[in-house]
């Protein structure tokens, strides 16, 4: 692979006034032991859009994803260093409670992974937990997160049923279902769409595109038609730095970095 | 699969140039048919029109499958998309050489204007060197000369009102040239047609470049 400049970056702001911003970072270290993955990350993610992470494996996308809801804390010898701005706090800061914060940033993984219980109550599991009871309450949230998933027409006469029963497209809608029931302001999803056939893909595709009126998206993709198809805004990740990020259209017309148009033309990765 | 992408673009690009090369010799020869009346030459030009529409038709289909196999993004897309959009313009060039060559099989026998003629051989000179640099720029990806190239656009334009004008003088002057002059106009017409096509083509090799689509045409000064 040709060495490609880690000084040679070009990075968009975004202006606040024109650009409202969900979830930030500045200055994002990721450490696994002595190792450093991450060298120093700032990105801003607009609120309502659909942000792509796209780079060859090892780039360091999963990881940065990943610690953007401290989902790196459950991996011994990581240390993460940098600000993570949420709603102005620094969610990135020890006194931060982990489990209220993921409740604002879901997550949904690359393989679909309902628990092993109904459809219905793999949607109701976390808000029950939570302190949301009441049959109607809950037929409702049940009801409202599967049509965002656009998963009820089919199986809003099957609620009682395993959800391993689903397709892999179907399982994969539940999960999104299951991340947004808590009512997060931020998706996570980590290459969401990598095991599925392409019809269950441009299903989940949909469904992204339809959720992007209510959270700010964040997504992890090998598929670069696919950050093409649904993103407003793509990251370029290299060797644990982020070479490039504008918006989608800029990135797979007119990349301003060299490294970005070899790996989006596919000359290497 | 990128090194058979690369060999892919290549051809195309290989194939292109030639075409550049087709429909500037057709031009060159169809003035210099119309010139020298020479019906053979004239004739030559109207049956290599084949070659030069076949030729955008194969690109065409290059470009869409490689479009829909490939799916280019970037550099690459938009070499296809220059192709594609400036072999279209160079197939409207070569049917105005055709054209051209069709008014040298007419125009024998006609009465002679060789002031005129001379302005025309000028003009052709001056629209063959544009269509000369504006493949080269195509070539070298060079947008700024592609940008200087369009410039001379204005200059092929002079040549036509200067056409214009004198053979009205001398249609007024000698009736007897009217049929010939009225060629002579055609004539410059389509070369000044030409100038626009290449103007065109310059426009798509900034784009190559860039990835901006500008507008280099002068003929909206005229109207505004």
């Amino acid at each position: 692979m040709q060495n490609y400049s880690a000084d040679d970056k070009f990075i968009r702001e975004l202006d606040p006034k024109d650009h409202e911003i969900s979830i930030s970072t500045e200055d994002l270290h990721v450490f696994y032991g002595d190792s450093e993955a991450i060298h120093g990350v700032s990105l801003p993610f607009e609120r309502f859009k659909i942000t792509a992470l796209i780079g060859a494996s090892g780039s360091g996308k999963s990881t940065y994803l990943r610690s953007l809801n401290r989902m790196n804390d459950n991996i011994d010898g990581t240390r993460v260093t940098g600000k993570i701005m949420y709603r102005d706090l620094d969610i990135n800061s020890q006194n931060i409670n982990v489990y209220e914060m993921r409740k604002h940033i879901g997550m949904v993984f690359q393989r679909p992974n309902p628990f092993s219980k109904s459809i219905y109550d793999n949607i109701t599991f976390a808000p029950k937990r939570n302190g949301v009871h009441g049959k109607e309450t809950l037929d409702e949230l049940v009801e409202t997160t599967l049509k965002q998933a656009a998963l009820w027409d089919q199986v809003k006469d099957g609620l009682g049923q395993s959800a391993l029963s689903l397709s892999g497209g179907q399982q994969q809608r539940l999960c999104i279902a299951r991340a947004i029931a808590m009512k997060p302001d931020i998706l996570l999803l980590d290459e969401p769409a990598s095991a599925l056939d392409p019809i269950s893909t441009s299903t989940v595709e949909d469904t992204l595109l339809a959720l992007k009126d209510r959270y700010t998206i964040i997504i992890v993709t090998h598929n670069m038609q696919q950050a093409a198809r649904i993103s407003d805004y793509t990251a370029f990740f290299h060797l644990g730095n982020v070479l490039e990020f504008d918006e989608t259209s800029n990135v797979f017309q007119r990349p301003k970095i060299t490294a970005t148009e070899d790996y989006v033309s596919g000359r290497f990765g | 699969m990128r090194q058979i992408f690369e060999e892919e673009l290549n051809e195309l690009h290989v194939r292109f140039s030639e075409m550049g090369m087709m429909v500037n010799e057709a031009i060159y020869k169809s003035v210099r048919a119309f010139i020298d009346h020479d019906k053979e030459l004239a004739r030559d030009v109207i049956n290599s029109d084949q070659q030069i529409n076949k030729r955008e038709v194969d690109l065409e289909q290059r470009s869409f499958e490689m479009i829909a196999l490939q799916q280019p993004v970037t550099s690459d897309l938009r070499m296809i998309v220059t192709v594609m959009k400036a072999s279209s313009d160079l197939e409207r060039m070569g049917d105005h050489a055709v054209s051209i060559a069709k008014s040298t099989i007419r125009v024998k026998g006609n009465r002679r204007v060789p002031a005129i003629e001379k302005d025309i051989a000028d003009m052709s000179e001056v629209v063959k060197n544009m269509v000369d640099e504006a493949l080269d720029a195509y070539v070298k990806e060079d947008e700024k000369r592609a940008l200087e190239i369009a410039k001379v656009d204005d200059k092929i334009d002079d040549f036509s009102n200067k056409i214009y004008k004198a053979c009205i003088e001398e249609m007024q002057h000698d009736p007897s040239t009217v049929v010939g002059s009225m060629d002579y106009l055609l004539v410059a017409s389509y070369l000044e047609r030409i100038g626009d096509y290449v103007t065109n083509i310059c426009e798509w090799v900034v784009y190559l470049k860039t990835g901006k689509i500008v507008e280099l045409s002068s003929n909206l000064d005229d109207i505004m």
